[in-house]
């Protein structure tokens, strides 16, 4: 029973989209590329036997064939369930007698891979990390399990109202574009997942051309380049050249009311945002920490939770993806009071959008963004995950050092320009999903 | 809470969140080296120093919590815990929070059946100020009823967003008021909304003074200090405030459990069944001694990974379930439990799943564990000793959990020890006197009417 916990989702997104104050003693960035030519990033931590890596392919689940919706996540279940001599349960024992920490994900823009082990396992734990890239088995018996348990996991989704706010809103605001098609697929295109199709998408999708890789912990530079190359060597060094276009969400103004008979209805609501490249996009971060952006402090919860009562957490943060950028929020409130929850949001973004931010509400927000980030990187995990964001988004191997100043930087000119333009209450693509009272529905 | 791919996990957290947190009970002898001492007016401190970033966690843990709510008032630990953010006469109207945000500080407090904790990670240089804040509200709540009706509204929603809106968190509450007929841990640390909707200002405060008071806290810092330099900080701000004599909690003790009990819940929503059993069982906090942690890996070799007894022969082999296994929570103040779970295939019945669950029961019960599967275990365990001192929070929180729930650093820190002493016929001793039948309750979530 944590006093707030949605704010932790937040700032999941924050550390991976925007990073870094002064970091002091523990992190400096090296860039090791290998006598192979592979490149990775390395912050040396020598206090504790451990190290984390972090690996991410460009690409992920917006490049899953048509009809095949979920083989990236799919493939992220088996890469560990098999490879090389090792059978599943083989590998699986392997992985847990060397006590190593090793699992895949996917989301829609990469396909990423995260090892942790004690450093007096290091070479096993890169070996195995090898097997699984390269040599994934996908035998009949582990296959067949991790498609029954995407499906279960998918029936039990259809009882989660978020999950099922998220599925509505992103097909709604991309109907034509993979964005729109669910990471998890659906059962019927999980079950029509063949073989080859797994295969297919490891020749086209974990390839060296789209690699980025973060290593933080108790080994040295020279040590990880001979790593890299026994590890990484031997993937194709190009993959597929399948692309995916830029796009806008669509359903501005539209409010969707999914019926489901629960006591509480969850709302999902969002416009377009800023891409992470854009000039302003240090202002419109700066402009959410104040709206909406976590914490106790925000407007919308002090609106709608402190003096309302009207939720558990209500927040909003930027969604930039490679090919979209979107300004997403969520709220859950009892049935017959959701109405007024969503006016009083629209009546709080309408008043940034025309009256802007105080001087005192931007150097609150400024002095929480630079002074809290450094506190969040005290772990190899997080540091490692951190280095493969960076790289991802291209932002420069000093962004550490830079990112502060972009924070610093931001005026109350510029957060109230960003506000006028961006803020739009009656463009919100609204999903809700509960029986509301006094909602009226769009659609 | 992080969904997992194996279903399995989402179930179990929510599970063991009825009875409490499972904490990280990770350390060993040379590795968290903590400090230990207690200020004048009794309240105990713990110094875990690790100096890889100017940072800490301070947090202060009160030995109180929702097992401690007064009959007919269940949920006040927990929404005590949302107003004492409320305000002080000197940091007035909830501006806690936004001093701690405007320093670059991150918060947060939760509650659990045993204990109430609050917290704030910050740079090392703002410690002095949390410590000030804290200190502040552990004495000079202030509370009108402009804060508390509304936070009160705020509870509500927390209940209806992780229990009535789910079907599974539901019928876990149900399972534990089943599990205990006596102890509270059968409250749901949220309260019962009937019971909720009625907790008053004068309720909160009452709680307050009778349990909020430096006799009985525990302060805990880990990070980028030690105690010669947290000492003078500790005595300033908490060591100055005076004791009041709060006597030892007096819990209820649960009778032995003789007969098996069955809770079912069917609801509409439900698309993907679920089954669950419970045992009660002892923990060290109630003295189980060696015995718990015979059972910490019993849990793990019977059902705590992909090659686990469970989950190789009712998901691997006869593919009967999606995810199986088994988990025990030894840190708790009182007798706590030793679960099971498992989520059935599409399309298998509940009741085939029962069965190949029970069968599995009796071959281990029969047969015991060998020497060779008990060792893998506690290998990988003892490992996980390792990672655990990367996390300042888990660390501190190890602690905390450990001194809120009648344990001692000791028994922090010789964890290793304690599982590396585990022997086959600990394990099978410990399994043929916890997972009795008799002393269980049954869990089984369904699609379809209430009936």
């Amino acid at each position: 029973m944590i006093r707030s916990f949605a704010r932790l989702a937040v700032l999941a997104v924050a550390i991976l989209f925007l990073a870094v104050a002064t970091m002091a003693r523990a992190t400096e960035v090296v860039r090791v590329v290998s006598p192979g030519g592979i490149e990775a990033w390395l912050v040396e931590a020598h206090e504790i036997p451990v190290l984390s890596v972090e690996i991410a392919f460009r690409g992920g689940a917006s490049r899953d064939p048509k009809g095949r919706e979920g083989l990236a996540n799919m493939v992220s279940g088996l890469l560990d369930e098999g490879a090389g001599d090792y059978p599943s349960q083989a590998y699986q024992a392997r992985i847990e007698d060397l006590a190593i920490h090793l699992g895949f994900d996917a989301n829609q823009d990469s396909f990423s891979a995260s090892l942790k082990t004690l450093s007096e396992n290091t070479a096993a734990a890169f070996e195995m990390l090898r097997l699984a890239l390269g040599e994934p088995r996908f035998d009949d018996q582990p296959v067949a399990r991790i498609r029954r348990q995407i499906q279960a996991g998918l029936a039990r989704r259809t009882e989660d109202p978020d999950y099922v706010a998220r599925r509505t809103w992103f097909s709604t605001a991309f109907p034509n574009h993979p964005y729109g098609r669910p990471v998890e697929g659906t059962p019927d295109s999980v079950a029509a997942i063949t073989k080859a199709d797994l295969k297919g998408f490891m020749a086209d999708q974990i390839a060296r051309d789209r690699m980025v890789i973060g290593v933080v912990g108790d080994i040295t530079a020279e040590r990880l380049a001979v790593l890299l190359d026994r590890t990484f060597g031997g993937l194709p060094a190009v993959g597929g050249d399948r692309v995916v276009a830029d796009t806008t969400p669509a359903g501005a103004g539209r409010v969707i009311v999914v019926e489901r008979d629960i006591p509480q209805s969850v709302v999902l609501f969002g416009q377009r945002g800023l891409r992470r490249k854009d000039a302003d996009f240090y202002a419109a971060y700066v402009m959410n920490r104040i709206l909406g952006g976590g914490g106790f402090t925000s407007r919308l919860t002090a609106e709608v939770r402190e003096k309302r009562g009207l939720a558990y957490g209500v927040y909003t943060y930027l969604s930039p993806y490679d090919h979209a950028a979107l300004y997403l929020g969520r709220v859950a409130t009892q049935n017959g009071r959701v109405a007024e929850s969503l006016t009083v949001i629209r009546a709080e973004i309408a008043r940034l959008r025309d009256h802007g931010a105080s001087a005192a509400e931007l150097a609150d927000a400024k002095t929480y963004l630079t002074g809290s980030f450094p506190l969040r990187l005290d772990s190899n995990g997080k540091i490692a995950n951190l280095l493969v964001g960076i790289q991802l988004q291209d932002l420069g191997i000093d962004y550490i050092d830079r990112r502060n100043g972009y924070i610093e930087a931001v005026t109350l000119d510029d957060v109230n320009r960003v506000a006028a333009s961006l803020l739009d209450p009656d463009s919100l693509l609204v999903v809700v999903v509960g029986k509301p009272a006094g909602i009226k529905a769009t659609n | 809470m992080r969904l997992s791919k194996l279903l399995g996990l989402a179930w179990l957290a929510l599970a063991t969140m009825a009875v409490a947190a499972p904490a990280p009970r990770e350390a060993r002898a040379e590795v968290f080296n903590p400090e230990t001492f207690t200020l004048a007016n009794g309240m105990q401190v713990v110094v875990v120093t690790n100096r890889r970033a100017p940072v800490v966690v301070h947090m202060v843990w009160y030995r109180v919590g929702a097992a401690d709510d007064p009959p007919g008032k269940s949920g006040i630990a927990h929404f005590l815990e949302h107003l004492m953010f409320k305000g002080t006469k000197t940091v007035p109207g909830g501006q806690f929070s936004d001093i701690v945000a405007r320093n670059g500080g991150n918060e947060n407090a939760f509650t659990t059946s045993d204990y109430t904790v609050y917290f704030q990670k910050v740079a090392r240089d703002r410690l002095e100020l949390v410590m000030r804040l804290e200190a502040d509200r552990m004495v000079n709540l202030t509370l009108t009823d402009d804060d508390v009706l509304p936070e009160r509204d705020v509870v509500l929603e927390e209940r209806r967003s992780r229990t009535e809106n789910n079907p599974a968190a539901l019928l876990s509450e149900q399972v534990a008021a089943v599990q205990y007929l006596v102890h509270h841990y059968r409250v749901p640390i949220i309260g019962w909304r009937e019971e909720v909707e009625k907790l008053t200002r004068s309720d909160a405060m009452s709680f307050y003074r009778a349990h909020y008071a430096p006799d009985n806290a525990v302060l805990v810092v880990a990070g980028d200090i030690d105690a010669k330099e947290l000492r003078p900080l500790a005595e300033k701000y908490y060591g100055v405030i005076p004791a009041r004599g709060i006597a030892p909690r007096q819990r209820l003790k649960e009778p032995a459990q003789v007969a098996a009990r069955r809770v079912t819940l069917k609801d509409p929503r439900v698309r993907q069944p679920q089954w669950s059993r419970g045992y009660l069982a002892p923990s060290l906090g109630s003295g189980a001694g060696a015995r718990a942690y015979a059972l910490e890996v019993l849990a793990e070799l019977f059902g705590g990974s992909t090659t686990s007894r469970l989950y190789r022969t009712l998901v691997v082999d006869q593919k009967i379930a999606v995810s199986a296994g088994a988990w025990y929570d030894d840190t708790s103040l009182d007798t706590t439990r030793f679960g099971l779970y498992a989520t059935p295939s599409p399309g298998v019945a509940i009741d085939k799943v029962e069965a190949a669950m029970e069968a599995e029961l009796r071959r281990l019960l029969a047969d015991g564990v060998d020497a060779a599967e008990v060792a893998r275990v506690k290998k990988r365990m003892i490992a996980s000793a390792i990672y655990a001192r990367e996390s300042l929070f888990g660390a501190a929180r190890a602690f905390g959990a450990a001194l809120t729930s009648g344990e001692t650093v000791a028994d922090v820190e010789d964890w290793p020890d304690r599982i590396a002493a585990v022997t086959a016929d600990d394990v099978i001793a410990a399994a043929r006197a916890v997972l009795r039948p008799e002393a269980s309750v049954t869990g089984r979530l369904l699609p379809g009417e209430t009936s």
